[in-house]
C-alpha cells in the first residue's frame, strides 16, 4: 500500500468489480468468459479488498470526497475500523463465493451469464460502497443499488411464479426498511440539513430525538436483517436465488444491516441510552429462538439455512443489545466484550453460512433436488462436498474448536456480567438471556444434525441419487477456502480479537485487555476469570484420538466385515424407513407447538392407501401480514373509486388540485 | 507449570479412563442388590469391553468413513473432558485451555458425532435414536449451562478448578442456590447419561430407547469404544458434580503430593456414595414416556434458574 | 463478603425451601399431595420462625412458631385430609393444560417479586431483610396457584399457602406482626376453614361436584 491510501485502493477495487460486471455484457452468452473468467477476476478483487481492509483495521480513519453525486452534496467516503471489519468480511466471503460461482453457473438457467455477472458484481460493489459511505445520500444510494441488484439476482429464475412472488415480497420489505432508514437520517440531521455523517457525529440530539432515530434505524435495518417479525421475506428470497447469491445474501448482506445499526447507534447518535439495548436484546433473542425452531421444521434445505440465518442474526443482535446496555450504563469494557462477541459472530456466520449455502448449491447441481425428503447418502458420492460441508455444519452448531463456539463463548461470558447491572429487574432478567442463547445453540446443533444427516448420511432416498457426482475443482476451492476460514477463526481467536479491538475502541471507547493472554490462549477478562485455548484444545482431542486409534490397532486385530444393516428380522429394510425431514423435526414441533401453525392430514385406520401430510407455517404471517394485506387492499379499493374512466372527471381532479395549490401558495 | 501439576493432570486422565467402567459396574451392582437380583461382578464392564475388542467388526455396507471415525472422536472427547474436570487436584495445566463453557461444548461435540454416526447407517432405529438424543441434548444443555452459571457467579470465574478451589477455601457455608442447582444437575445427569427416568440403559430393542438405538449398528471395537465413552461420560458427570457441589477433599492449590494421594481415596468414597445414590434413584423411579422428557428437563431448568435467582437475591 | 452466621444461613435455606415448595404446589396436579406440600411448607415456616426467635430473643416469636406448628402443620392439614376423605375427592386431579407455561409465568413473577423487594429490603433494618423478596414471591405464587386451579379444594390450599407467604413476609420485614394481630389472623384462618368446610358440603349437594366452573351458571340470565 505504499504511496497509495487504503481508501483509494479500496475504491479502485470496488470500481474494479463494476468494470468486471460491465465487461460481462461484452459476451453475455458465453459461460466461459462471463461465467468463469470474470468471476475469477472478481475473486481476485475480493482478495485484494480483504488485504486492504486488514491493513486498514489498525490504521487511522481516512476520508475522501468524490466529485460525483448531488450538486452541493458530493459523495463523502470514509474508511475506519468499523468499515474495515465489514469490508474484510465482504472480501473474504466473496472470494469463496466468486470462485465457487466460477465453477457453478451453467448456461440456460434463467438469466444470461453476462447479465448475471453484471448483477452479481454490482451487488458486491454496492455492499462495499455502503460500508465506506460517509454521508446519508451516498449511503442511501449504495443501499438502494444493493437492494435492486439483489432483487434481480433473486429473480434469476424469473419464469417461476413463486420466485417472482418471493422477489416482490423482498423488494416490498426492503423498501419499507429503506423508508425507515431515510427517516432516521432525517432525524439525525437535526434541522441543519447537513447530510454528511461528520455533521451528524458532531450533533448531539436530545434523548427523545435520539430514541426516535434509534427506533427508526432499528426498524429500517431490522427489516433488512430479517429480525422477527420483519423476517418473512428471508425464507422466501434466499432459497430462490442461485446458491452463490444465497450465500452472499445470507452471509454478507444481512451483516450490512447490522453494520447500519452499529454505525447509527454508537457512532452517529454517539451516546446510546441503555434501554435501547433491551429492545435489541429482546428482539434478537426472540429472533434467534424463532429462527432456529423454524429451521428444525423445514423440509427444503435452503429454506432451512435461511431460517438458521434468522437465528444467527438474532444472536448477533442480542450481542449488540448487550453492548448497548453496557455502553449506556458506562460499563465500557464490558460493552467492548459484547461488541467483539457480536462482530466475531458476524464474521463467523459469514463464513459458515456461505459454506453451507455453497454446499447445498453443489448438492442441487448434482441431484436437482432441494427437498430434503428426496436426498440422503450423498457422502459416498460427493465426498469433497460432504466433508467440507461438515466443517460448516459443526461450526454453525457452535462446537469447539471451530469458530462458531468462540463467539458463543464470548457472548456467554458477557452475559455472566449482567448481574452487575445497577438496575433492579434487569439484573435478574438478563442472566436468563444466556439460557436462550444456550438453547438456540443446542437447537442449532439439532438442526445441523438434521441438515447434514438427512442430506449426506444414510441411504439415498431416491434411486437417481447414486448418479450424483462431486463438484468441480473451482467449486471445491470455494468450499475449502471458506472451511479454512472457519477453522482459522476458530483456532486463532487471540489474533482475530486483536484486529477487532480497533472497531471496539471506535464504538465504545475501549477494547478488550489482555490478562495473562498468550498467542494460543484467549483470556479477555480479569486475571483467572476465564480462558480458552482452542489450539491446545484441538491438539488435545486430536492426540487422544490418534493415540486411541494407535493403541487399538496395536493390541487388537483390525478385522472388518461388511454386511447389510440389521433389519430386526423384517427383511425388507428400505430407504424410506429412515427419518424423513418432517420426522426428524417432530420433537421440536412437539416441544415448541405454540410457535407453529400446523395443518395435519391424518389417514384413518381403514385407508387402503394411507396418506400422511403435515404442513407447518409461520404464525406471524397470519397474525400480522394477512390483516395488513387486507387493510391495504381495502384502502386501495377506496382509492380506486377515484378512477371513474371519464376524461372530464380526471380534468376536474387536475383543476381542483391546481386551485388548492394556488390557495396554499397565496395563503 | 511444574512436575506435580503435570503429574496430577496425567493421573486424572488415567484414573478416569481406567475407573470409569468400574464406576458403571458398581452402579449396576447396587441396582441389582436393590432390585433383589443376584448382582454381576463389578468388573463385568471390563470383561464386556475386552470381549468386544477381540471380535470382528461388522459394519453396515452403506455407511461412510464417518461411522468408523466417530467412536474414536467420541472417546477422545470424553477423555479430554476428564482432563478438564478437577476430580483430584485443582492445579491442572490443561484447564487453562478449556473452561466450563468449553466443557459443555465438548460434550455437545461428542453428542453430535454420535448422532451423525447413528444416522449414517440409514436404519429407522439409528435416526430415531439420533433424533431423541438431540432432543434430550437441546433440553438439557440450557439447564446445564444455568447450573454452571450459578457456580460461576458465586466464584466469579468459569474455570472449573478455580470454582472448586473457591468453594473449598471459603468458610463452609450453606448455599441454598447451590442446593437448587445440585438438584437440577442431578436431573441433567440422569437425562444426559441415558439413565432412568429418561432412558433405560439395561434394555435393548424397546421402542423407547435412545442411547442403545444409536449404537445398534456398532459392533466389536467400535462398540467397545462407544460403551467405554458412555461409562466415561457418566464418570465425568459425577466428577463435575463433585467439583461444583462437593469439592471437599480435593487437593486445592499448589498442594503437596501427599494431599494428592489423600484425594484418591476421597474421590473413591464420593464415587461409591454417588453410585449407590444413582442406583437408588433409578430403582425408585419409573421410566417416563419420551414426551414427558421435556417436562422433566424443564423442571431441571426451573431448578437451575431458581438457584440463580436465589443467589442473586441472597448472595448465597 | 464476610460469611453469614450459621443461623442466617439456615434461614436462607428455609426461605429457599419455601420458594421451592411454592413452585412444587404450582405444578402439582394431585390434591392430596397439595395438602402434604402445604403441611411441609408450614413446617419449614415453623422452623424459620423458631430460628428468628432464637436469633432475636423475642419470646413471642416462639409462641407464633408453636402456633404455626399446631395450626398449619397439624390441625389444618388434618382437617383438609378429613374433608378430602369425607368429600370423596381423594383421587381428584386438576386438569392443568400447560404446566410449562405456568412455570415460566411463575419464574417471571419471582423476578418481579425479587425486584419489588429490593427497595423494601433496603429500608428494613432487620437481619432477615434479604428474604423479603422470597416471601413476596411465595405469596404471589400462591395467588397464581389459586388462579390456575378449578377445584375448590386446591383453591383453599392456595389460599392457605398465601397466608404462609404473608406471615413470612411480616417476619422478614419486621420480625413478625404483634401477637394480637397474629392470633387474630390465625383465628380468622381457622374460622374460614371451618366455614368453608361446611360450604363444600353445600356446594356438592347443589352441583354434585366441587368443580368451580359450575359457579358460572350462577350468574344472572340475560
Amino acid at each position: 500500500m505504499m504511496g497509495m491510501s487504503s481508501l483509494s485502493t479500496c475504491l479502485a477495487l470496488l470500481a474494479g468489480w463494476i468494470v468486471i460486471g460491465i465487461a460481462g455484457l461484452a459476451r453475455p452468452m458465453s459461460v466461459r468468459f462471463a461465467g468463469r473468467a470474470l468471476f475469477l477476476a472478481g475473486a481476485l478483487c475480493g482478495a485484494g479488498l480483504a488485504l486492504v481492509s486488514l491493513w486498514a483495521l489498525n490504521a487511522p480513519p481516512e476520508q475522501a470526497v468524490l466529485p460525483i453525486g448531488l450538486p452541493d452534496l458530493p459523495f463523502h467516503l470514509r474508511l475506519d475500523a468499523l468499515s474495515a471489519v465489514f469490508l474484510l468480511l465482504l472480501g473474504v466471503t466473496s472470494v469463496g463465493t466468486s470462485v465457487f460461482g466460477a465453477g457453478y453457473f451453467r448456461a440456460g438457467e434463467g438469466t444470461a451469464p453476462g447479465l448475471l455477472c453484471l448483477q452479481y458484481h454490482v451487488f458486491l460493489a454496492s455492499m462495499g460502497f455502503v460500508l465506506i459511505a460517509n454521508d446519508a445520500y451516498a449511503f442511501m444510494f449504495a443501499w438502494e443499488i444493493m437492494a435492486l441488484a439483489s432483487y434481480f439476482l433473486v429473480t434469476t429464475q424469473h419464469r417461476i411464479a413463486e420466485i417472482r412472488r418471493a422477489g416482490f415480497l423482498y423488494l416490498l420489505i426492503a423498501h419499507l426498511g429503506a423508508l425507515g432508514i431515510l427517516l432516521c437520517f432525517g432525524v439525525l440531521q437535526g434541522g441543519h440539513w447537513e447530510m454528511t455523517f461528520d455533521a451528524m457525529r458532531a450533533l448531539r440530539l436530545g434523548p427523545q430525538w435520539a430514541t426516535c432515530a434509534f427506533l427508526l434505524a432499528f426498524f429500517g435495518f431490522g427489516a433488512k436483517a430479517g429480525l422477527v417479525p420483519l423476517h418473512v421475506w428471508l425464507p422466501e428470497a434466499h432459497p430462490a436465488a442461485p446458491s452463490p447469491v444465497s450465500a452472499l445474501m445470507s452471509a454478507v448482506m444481512l451483516k450490512m444491516a447490522l453494520y447500519g445499526i452499529l454505525r447509527v447507534s454508537f457512532d452517529l447518535i454517539g451516546a446510546p441510552l441503555w434501554w435501547w439495548g433491551l429492545i435489541a436484546l429482546g428482539v434478537g433473542l426472540f429472533s434467534a429462538l424463532y429462527g432456529v425452531v423454524f429451521a428444525a421444521a423445514q423440509t427444503d434445505m435452503k429454506r432451512l439455512l435461511a431460517y438458521s440465518s434468522i437465528e444467527n442474526i438474532g444472536i448477533a443482535c442480542a450481542g449488540l443489545g448487550l453492548a448497548l446496555v453496557f455502553a449506556g450504563l458506562g460499563m465500557a469494557s464490558l460493552a467492548a466484550l459484547a461488541v467483539i462477541a457480536m462482530l466475531y459472530h458476524c464474521l463467523n456466520h459469514a463464513l459458515m453460512k456461505s459454506l453451507l449455502f455453497l454446499g447445498t448449491g453443489a448438492v442441487l447441481h448434482a441431484t436437482g433436488q432441494r427437498n430434503l425428503g428426496k436426498l440422503g447418502g450423498l457422502m459416498r458420492y460427493m465426498p469433497w462436498t460432504a466433508w467440507l460441508t461438515l466443517i460448516g455444519a459443526l461450526a454453525i452448531a457452535s462446537l469447539p474448536p471451530l469458530n462458531g463456539f468462540v463467539s458463543e463463548w464470548l457472548l456467554l461470558q458477557a452475559f455472566l456480567f449482567t448481574d452487575q447491572i445497577p438496575r433492579t429487574f434487569i439484573n435478574m432478567l438478563l442472566p436468563l438471556g444466556a439460557a436462550v442463547v444456550a438453547l438456540s445453540a443446542a437447537l442449532a446443533a439439532y438442526v445441523m444434525v438434521k441438515f447434514y444427516g438427512v442430506i449426506f448420511l444414510g441411504v439415498p432416498r431416491e434411486g437417481t441419487l447414486v448418479r450424483a457426482h462431486d463438484c468441480g475443482r473451482l467449486e471445491r476451492f470455494g468450499l475449502a477456502w471458506l472451511a479454512a476460514g472457519c477453522v482459522l477463526l476458530g483456532l486463532l481467536p487471540v489474533q482475530v480479537i486483536a484486529r477487532l479491538n480497533a472497531a471496539a475502541i471506535l464504538l465504545v471507547g475501549t477494547g478488550l485487555g489482555e490478562h495473562g493472554q498468550r498467542w494460543w490462549l484467549l483470556a479477555p477478562l480479569t486475571q483467572g476469570r476465564a480462558s480458552y485455548g482452542p489450539i491446545a484444545f484441538f491438539v488435545g482431542v486430536l492426540s487422544i484420538v490418534l493415540l486411541t486409534a494407535l493403541v487399538v490397532r496395536l493390541f487388537y486385530h483390525g478385522r472388518v466385515r461388511f454386511s447389510l444393516p440389521w433389519d430386526c428380522g423384517f427383511g425388507q429394510l428400505d430407504a424410506r424407513m429412515q427419518d424423513s425431514a418432517e420426522g426428524f423435526g417432530q420433537p421440536v414441533r412437539h416441544v415448541f407447538q405454540p410457535f407453529f401453525r400446523i395443518e395435519r392430514e391424518l389417514p384413518s385406520a381403514f385407508d387402503n392407501a394411507p396418506k400422511y401430510r403435515v404442513i407447518v407455517t409461520d404464525r406471524v404471517w397470519y397474525a400480522l401480514y394477512e390483516p395488513l394485506v387486507g387493510l391495504v387492499r381495502r384502502a386501495a379499493n377506496g382509492v380506486a373509486w377515484l378512477q371513474q374512466g371519464r376524461v372530464t372527471t380526471y380534468l376536474l381532479y387536475g383543476f381542483v388540485t391546481l386551485l388548492v395549490l394556488l390557495g396554499v401558495v397565496l395563503a | 507449570m511444574n512436575v506435580i501439576a503435570l503429574l496430577t493432570q496425567g493421573l486424572e486422565i488415567i484414573v478416569a479412563v481406567a475407573a470409569a467402567p468400574l464406576f458403571l459396574g458398581w452402579i449396576n451392582q447396587c441396582r441389582a442388590w436393590l432390585q433383589n437380583r443376584s448382582a454381576p461382578s463389578v468388573l463385568q464392564p471390563y470383561r464386556t469391553i475386552q470381549k468386544l475388542f477381540n471380535k470382528d467388526a461388522v459394519i453396515a455396507a452403506n455407511s461412510s468413513a464417518l461411522f468408523r471415525v466417530a467412536p474414536y472422536i467420541v472417546f477422545g472427547a470424553m477423555t479430554l473432558a476428564a482432563a478438564i474436570i478437577p476430580s483430584m487436584g485443582t492445579r491442572l495445566p490443561f484447564t487453562a485451555a478449556a473452561d466450563a463453557i468449553a466443557l459443555v461444548g465438548l460434550l455437545a461435540t461428542a453428542r453430535v458425532f454420535m448422532a451423525l454416526a447413528a444416522m449414517d447407517s440409514g436404519t429407522a432405529f439409528g435416526t430415531l435414536g439420533a433424533r431423541r438424543e438431540m432432543m434430550v441434548g437441546f433440553l438439557a444443555e440450557p439447564a446445564l449451562l444455568m447450573v454452571i452459571f450459578v457456580a460461576s457467579l458465586i466464584s466469579a470465574t468459569t474455570s472449573l478448578p478455580a470454582i472448586s478451589e473457591h468453594l473449598t477455601t471459603e468458610a463452609i457455608g450453606l448455599y441454598p442456590s447451590l442446593a437448587f442447582t445440585a438438584v437440577a444437575f442431578t436431573m441433567v445427569l440422569l437425562a444426559e447419561n441415558g439413565r432412568i427416568p429418561i432412558d433405560n440403559p439395561a434394555t435393548h430393542l424397546e421402542l423407547t430407547m435412545i442411547h442403545e438405538a444409536m449404537l445398534l449398528e456398532y459392533s466389536a471395537r467400535h462398540l467397545a469404544l462407544m460403551e467405554w465413552a458412555a461409562a466415561l461420560k457418566l464418570f465425568n458427570y459425577a466428577c463435575i458434580g463433585f467439583a461444583l457441589f462437593l469439592p471437599w477433599g480435593i487437593a486445592a492449590g499448589a498442594a503437596a503430593p501427599n494431599a494428592l494421594l489423600l484425594a484418591i481415596p476421597v474421590l473413591a468414597v464420593k464415587l461409591v456414595l454417588a453410585g449407590s445414590g444413582l442406583a437408588l434413584i433409578e430403582t425408585v423411579s419409573a421410566k417416563l414416556r419420551v414426551f414427558r422428557a421435556p417436562e422433566f428437563l424443564a423442571t431441571a431448568f426451573l431448578f437451575a434458574v431458581l438457584g440463580l435467582l436465589v443467589h442473586l437475591l441472597l448472595g448465597a | 463478603m464476610a460469611p453469614l452466621s450459621w443461623d442466617l444461613q439456615l434461614l436462607n435455606v428455609c426461605a429457599a425451601l419455601l420458594l421451592l415448595l411454592a413452585f412444587a404446589m404450582l405444578s402439582q396436579r394431585r390434591i392430596v399431595t397439595l395438602v402434604d406440600l402445604l403441611a411441609l411448607q408450614g413446617a419449614v415456616l415453623c422452623v424459620a420462625t423458631a430460628l428468628v426467635a432464637w436469633r432475636t430473643g423475642k419470646s413471642h416469636l416462639y409462641l407464633s412458631a408453636l402456633l404455626t406448628l399446631g395450626l398449619k402443620v397439624l390441625f389444618l392439614p388434618w382437617l383438609l385430609r378429613r374433608l378430602i376423605r369425607r368429600l370423596d375427592v381423594y383421587w381428584d386431579t386438576e386438569p392443568m393444560a400447560n404446566i410449562g407455561g405456568t412455570m415460566l409465568l411463575g419464574l417471571l413473577i419471582v423476578i418481579f417479586a425479587f425486584g419489588l423487594a429490593q427497595p423494601i429490603s433496603a429500608l428494613a433494618n432487620t437481619s432477615t431483610k434479604s428474604t423479603i423478596g422470597i416471601a413476596v414471591a411465595v405469596t404471589l405464587l400462591a395467588f397464581l396457584t389459586m388462579i390456575t386451579r378449578k377445584k375448590a379444594m386446591s383453591q383453599i390450599v392456595g389460599f392457605l399457602s398465601m397466608e404462609n407467604g404473608l406471615f413470612f413476609a411480616a417476619m422478614s420485614a419486621t420480625y413478625g406482626m404483634p401477637m394480637v394481630v397474629e392470633l387474630g389472623v390465625a383465628l380468622d384462618v381457622l374460622v374460614a376453614m371451618l366455614v368453608l368446610g361446611v360450604f363444600f358440603f353445600q356446594i356438592r349437594e347443589r352441583f354434585e361436584s366441587l368443580d368451580l366452573h359450575h359457579f358460572e351458571s350462577l350468574k344472572e340470565e340475560k
